[in-house]
C-alpha cells in the first residue's frame, strides 16, 4: 500500500504529509514530482499544502495545469482516493475535481491557528475512524481559504452529505465567529460525488503527534489506510 | 496569419465580496479621498495571439480565459482584441 505525495514548486507541507504517512502510520510514502506524468502505481494521492507556483494568477491555478495533474485526474476518475490539503484543496477546485472555489479570507489576513472542526460525515473513506459530529482540534494556515460556490451547488453538497468538515466553536456550534475565513456555511472540507476526492483547508498532517499539540488528524489518515486495505483485500 | 494584441480584464464577479477592493476603499477613505466608493480590484492580462482573424483570436482568448486566466466561479472577464 503506497501513498504518493505530489510536490509542486512551492509546496511546503509535503514533508509533513510524508512524516504522517511513513513515520507515524508506518505506511509507504513516495514523493511524486509535478513534472512526472504517472503516479508510480500509488494507491492514494495527497496534494499537500504550500504555495504552488507562488500562488501566481490564483492559488492552485498554475499547479492545476502541471503534467502530473493529468494522472491525478485519471486516478480520481477511476475512484482512486485523492486528498487535497490547503493549497491541495485549491488545486482540486481549480482542476474541477471539486466544485466551488477558495478566495481571500474575509479578514484579508493570513490565519494560522488551531480551529475546531465538526465531522459532518463519518462514512467517507477519510472519516470512518471518527464518529459523526465529533469535534476536532486541527490547525489552519492560509490566506485564501474562504470557500464559495453558488447556492445550488451548496444545497447539493449539503443534500448529498458531501460537506465533511465544518468550522465550529468549542461547543460544536457553526457560528459566524467560529468561521476563520468567511467560508460559505462554515465549510472546511468537501468530497466529490464519488466520495473519493476530499479537499480541506485545515491541516490534519499537522495534528498527528502529541508533540504537535493534537492527534486529531491521525484518524483521517488511519481511515484512508483502512479504506485502502479494504479495497485491496 | 497575423498577430493580434489582446487584453483580458478579469474582475471579481459582481455581488461577490471583494475583500481586496474593500481594503483599498478603506485605505482611500483614511487618506481622506472623500466620495470614493465601489472600489473593486481585478487583473489585467496582455498577450499577443497569432490567428487568422480577429474573431479567431477572440475565440482563442476566450478559451484561455475559461481554462486558465479566469475562474468561472469567482470572476468575470472581458476580452479586447486589437488588429
Amino acid at each position: 500500500m503506497r501513498i504518493a505525495i505530489v510536490t509542486f514548486p512551492g509546496s511546503n507541507c509535503d514533508y509533513d504529509c510524508y512524516r504522517a504517512v511513513k513515520d507515524v502510520l508506518g505506511a509507504e510514502a513516495t514523493y511524486v514530482w509535478h513534472r512526472d506524468t504517472d503516479l508510480g502505481g500509488a494507491d492514494a494521492v495527497i496534494l499537500p499544502g504550500g504555495f504552488s507556483y507562488g500562488d501566481y494568477l490564483r492559488a492552485g491555478a498554475i499547479a492545476r495545469s502541471s503534467p502530473i495533474m493529468g494522472a491525478v485526474q485519471r486516478f480520481a476518475a477511476e475512484g482512486g482516493p485523492v486528498l487535497g490539503i490547503c493549497n491541495g484543496f485549491q488545486v482540486l477546485c481549480e482542476a474541477g475535481l471539486l466544485p466551488g472555489a477558495l478566495i481571500r479570507n474575509r479578514t484579508l489576513k493570513f490565519r494560522s491557528m488551531p480551529v475546531y472542526l465538526r465531522v459532518e460525515n463519518a462514512s467517507t473513506p477519510y472519516t470512518t475512524r471518527y464518529s459523526q459530529g465529533q469535534l476536532l482540534r486541527i490547525p489552519i494556515a492560509h490566506g485564501e481559504g474562504s470557500y464559495i460556490a453558488d447556492d445550488a451547488t451548496l444545497d447539493r453538497l449539503e443534500a448529498e452529505r458531501r460537506v465533511v468538515f465544518r468550522y465550529v466553536d468549542a461547543d460544536g456550534a457553526a457560528t459566524d465567529a467560529a468561521n476563520p475565513n468567511g467560508s460559505a456555511r462554515n465549510i472546511a472540507g468537501i468530497v466529490n460525488d464519488g466520495g473519493n476526492v476530499l479537499g480541506m483547508m485545515p491541516h490534519p498532517e499537522r495534528a498527528v503527534e502529541a508533540l504537535l499539540g493534537s492527534t486529531d488528524g491521525l484518524p483521517l489518515f488511519e481511515s484512508l489506510i483502512d479504506h485502502l486495505a479494504g479495497a485491496t483485500r | 496569419m497575423s498577430e493580434y494584441q489582446v487584453e483580458v480584464r478579469i474582475m471579481p464577479r459582481q455581488g461577490l465580496l471583494d475583500p481586496q477592493g474593500k481594503a483599498v476603499e478603506n485605505a482611500l477613505r483614511s487618506l481622506e479621498f472623500q466620495g470614493a466608493s465601489g472600489v473593486r480590484v481585478g487583473r489585467l492580462v496582455r498577450l499577443r495571439i497569432a490567428a487568422d482573424s480577429v474573431d479567431a483570436a477572440r475565440a482563442r482568448a476566450d478559451e484561455m480565459c475559461r481554462k486558465l486566466l479566469a475562474n468561472p466561479v469567482t470572476e468575470d472577464y472581458e476580452v479586447e482584441v486589437r488588429g
